[in-house]
């Protein structure tokens, strides 16, 4: 055997994928960094600089802190309902003696690999002036006029949630399925009701993936911008559509720049913390 | 017990609120109304000759097949050479460098894709396809590590000594043993990474050049006029593609895992 440190052939083997990384995530980041310095001249024009105008801009103006304000009640919402619905299908896949449980599995990554924007865009059929729930309601005579559900925060939190109760539930099912199926009968044995062997076992053993779920929810919630375009109304963007008007349409990159950063070091924290309590290891598993 | 059945009842709900909006689609799909929504006038595969005639959603489609294609062969390369180091050799700063391989998934596809813009325009680059395809090997890479990475635990190294000892060749091994214990691991990658290039939208919008169009985002401009009955039938379209086609693919492997030839 030779020793481990002077073997190259690993190296050689992660060279390629590191510097994909290396090249167009590590340095473009920095780079990023380095924009939100620049002053900004004229549309698709920029100076290059050392201040800090972009961040005084960022940290003063209240149609940002409407932006992130926003973003993170949505991101919240999202989450935790997400996290309340999720927990009882992936509880009843993981404890079910059901003989086709690969069946509720499959069904389960399904959504995955059905397209983000036609599954956003379906809720315009469920909830729109031409979609089923008015379509039904006015059929029967219950209503003469449709009712206004879409194109509000509701509607932009409802897409959300169906884009994202996949990974809820798939992080769950993953802790649930880890724990020892000994320990609520021994519960049990020793006296406890169904519902406090639950509360006392089942539950606090799952909550590293309830936790992971949570955080994915929150993580990508945060990052949406598309949702908002086609569920939402007028008001109802989020952080990430300023960024994407700040950069697509006004084409102002160190505002741009600057913005990227700060919705970067915002969802980092969270990350971080996140990390020092849990570890990711339980978020990469389940992504696995 | 009632607590079970309100369990199960639940459970029932959640899977309908899942797919009961995409079946919607589907059925959409079909109508042959002027309107992209309800009533159901009649039965009608009109929409999807339409699509078919469809110039600009043909190219779209062009472009979103050759961009995934290309995007899933990159990426399943990279990753499989990646992953094989991390699962086969112990190394210094292992998990660090498993850590940075994964990274891009965390890091919100918004950054991303600002980030990766703000680099092409530093070094002078226009955005182009080679761009969006850079783009797209970058949000899938860590998706196809972490998939191929779970698939490779299970090829020991055994299998490759046995045959070395019985007196094949390094190359021998490795085309006769190693591949083909490899294959489920790299058509996993593949999938995975074509279907997550294929649905991408939100690094897309930045990234793709003016004047190109990929599925999603055409569907996204379609979109900004009202619901047209052609948007449900290419809805339909891609789900039969990024649905069907890994379905039928799992299919067949268990098929031939079970009838070997």
């Amino acid at each position: 055997m030779q020793s481990p440190s002077s073997d190259a052939r690993p190296w050689i083997l992660l060279s390629p994928a590191l510097l994909t990384i290396l090249l167009l995530m590590v340095i473009p980041m920095g780079i990023m960094l380095i924009v939100s310095f620049y002053i900004y001249v004229d549309v698709g024009v920029d100076e290059p600089a050392f201040q800090f105008g972009n961040w005084q801009e960022f940290f003063g103006d209240p149609y940002y802190h409407y932006a992130i304000w926003q973003t993170l009640r949505v991101a919240t919402i999202t989450a935790v309902v997400c996290a309340l619905i999720g927990y009882v299908p992936a509880y009843f896949i993981a404890t079910t003696s059901y003989a086709h449980k690969w069946l509720l599995m499959l069904l389960l990554i399904l959504p995955f690999w059905v397209s983000f924007i036609i599954r956003t865009l379906s809720w315009i059929h469920v909830l729109g002036s031409q979609g089923i729930i008015n379509a039904l309601l006015m059929g029967i005579g219950l209503l003469e006029e449709p009712l206004p559900m879409l194109y509000n925060e509701g509607s932009v939190i409802m897409g959300m949630i169906h884009f994202l109760l996949p990974y809820m539930v798939l992080n769950i099912y993953v802790s649930l399925e880890g724990i020892d199926p000994n320990l609520v009968p021994a519960a049990r044995t020793l006296g406890a009701t169904a519902w406090q062997a639950f509360l006392k076992v089942t539950l606090p053993l799952s909550l590293p993936g309830l936790a992971a779920g949570t955080l994915l929810c929150f993580v990508l919630a945060a990052g949406v911008y598309v949702t908002p375009l086609i569920l939402g109304g007028p008001d109802d963007f989020l952080f990430g559509n300023v960024i994407f008007d700040t950069l697509m349409s006004e084409l102002n990159w160190p505002m741009g720049a600057t913005l990227s950063c700060a919705m970067l070091a915002m969802l980092g924290v969270v990350v971080v913390i996140y990390n020092r309590f849990m570890g990711l290891n339980q978020v990469y598993r389940s992504l696995g | 017990m009632t607590g079970w059945r309100l369990i199960k009842l639940f459970t029932v709900l959640v899977y309908l609120f899942m797919f009961a909006p995409i079946m919607i689609v589907v059925v959409l799909s079909f109508n042959a109304s002027m309107f992209g929504g309800f009533p159901i006038e009649g039965v009608s595969l009109r929409w999807f000759v339409e699509l078919y005639e469809n110039e600009a959603i043909v190219r779209a489609f062009r472009t979103s097949m050759i961009l995934g294609t290309l995007t899933a062969v990159i990426s399943t390369t990279l990753g499989i050479l990646g992953s094989l180091a991390i699962v086969r050799y112990q190394f210094p700063g292992k998990v660090w460098v498993n850590t940075a391989l994964v990274a891009p998934v965390l890091v919100p596809e918004t950054v991303l894709a600002v980030g990766l813009l703000l680099f092409m325009r530093w070094l002078e680059q226009p955005r182009s396809f080679m761009v969006l395809l850079m783009g797209h090997v970058l949000v899938s890479l860590p998706y196809v590590v972490l998939v191929v990475q779970a698939r490779l635990v299970g090829i020991r190294r055994v299998y490759e000594d046995a045959a070395r000892t019985l007196g094949a060749s390094a190359i021998q091994t490795f085309f006769r043993i190693t591949l083909p214990l490899l294959m489920p691991a790299v058509f996993a990658g593949l999938l995975f990474a074509f279907t997550i290039s294929f649905d991408n939208i939100t690094a897309t919008m930045f990234w793709r050049p003016p004047g190109i169009e990929t599925v999603p985002t055409q569907i996204f401009g379609m979109l900004r006029n009202s619901i047209s009955p052609e948007i449900n039938a290419l809805g339909t379209v891609m789900i039969v593609i990024t649905v069907g086609l890994p379905l039928a693919a799992g299919a067949l492997a268990r098929y031939f895992a079970r009838n070997p030839t």
